[in-house]
């Protein structure tokens, strides 16, 4: 039988991943973008697993709405990209330092 | 071990595979396609998980729309790759090292015997006419009525921010001004002339 600490160190080994993607990905917005996704989906992972082993519909309810948030930071985060390249014609991280003091 | 062990752990694996690739691929299109393989084996465990409802919308509100769009704008970016890869190798350690921690500690914080099989036993099956949809939806249109219309204010916003943001208008393009065109009169268009008619010669 599948227990809740299965689901919860699959979800604690996809948030490191992501984490670490975070990590070494450091120039390229896109991945970033991809790596903050997967992340919130290990925090689904683990409300989604609480929900059904403490027999709590509450915790999908919230999933419901991290995903809400999740698709809107996604299609802001991409219009930003798409107006910083039509301005800069990069999107590398380390060529946006225009604010640098 | 049972059919639905063998099941999670086929699906655990390809999932954290497909993460795996999704930060060390080159491509920002390959990523893409496989944060979709890792969405998708997430919808089947969260059907494991007999959360039905959520992995169908996993499925169609992510992979049909945020992975459409993150394709979209990677393919239309036209990105070139080779100098966001040049701190790969140099970072590479640095992230191993902050995933491995991290990956103890949560293992030590999980494995530990507070999250056991004794505490959580396993939990009982939902009978067959249970329907999560109407539980979803009956705790999310009573208790969590205010969240969701927030829910739908932020898509909204987003919706907003999304086209204000990448509207634009370009110096060169003939645009129509419907309100100008509106606001023809006929005699600012149409001018009758009385001509005389000419002598047959």
């Amino acid at each position: 039988m599948i227990t809740l600490a299965d689901y919860l160190v699959l979800s604690a080994i996809l948030f490191c991943l992501s984490v670490a993607g975070i990590f070494i990905n450091r120039k390229n917005v896109l991945i970033l973008l991809m790596s903050i996704e997967l992340m919130l989906l290990a925090v689904n992972f683990n409300f989604i697993a609480f929900a059904r082993y403490l027999d709590d519909t509450a915790g999908e309810v919230f999933v419901f709405f991290v995903l809400t948030v999740a698709a809107a930071e996604a299609a802001i985060g991409l219009a930003i990209l798409v107006v910083l390249f039509r301005n800069r014609g990069t999107i590398n991280v380390t060529d946006l330092d225009t604010m640098k003091g | 071990m049972g059919f639905e062990k063998f099941l999670f752990y086929l699906f655990a694996a390809i999932l954290v595979f497909a993460a795996l690739r999704v930060i060390t691929v080159r491509n920002p299109v390959h990523a893409a396609l496989f944060l979709v393989l890792a969405f998708f084996n997430s919808a089947v465990l969260w059907l494991l998980l007999e959360a039905e409802f959520l992995a169908i919308v996993l499925v169609l509100v992510y992979v049909g729309a945020v992975m459409v769009l993150f394709l979209f704008v990677v393919m239309m970016l036209d990105v070139n790759v080779a100098p966001m890869r040049e701190g790969f190798i140099r970072y590479l350690p640095v992230g191993i090292v902050v995933g491995l921690i991290m990956v103890l500690e949560m293992g030590l914080v999980v494995g530990s015997d507070f999250f056991d099989a004794n505490h959580f036993a396993s939990v009982t099956p939902h009978p067959a006419d249970f329907s999560d949809t109407k539980e979803l939806g009956g705790l999310l249109y009573t208790q969590y009525v205010l969240p969701f219309e927030l829910a739908a204010v932020i898509l909204l916003v987003a919706i907003v921010a999304a086209i204000s943001l990448t509207l634009r208008r370009r110096p060169g393009t003939k645009h129509q001004t419907p309100a100008k065109q509106v606001l023809v009169r006929s005699r600012d268009r149409v001018r009758l002339v009385q001509v005389d008619s000419e002598e047959k010669q």
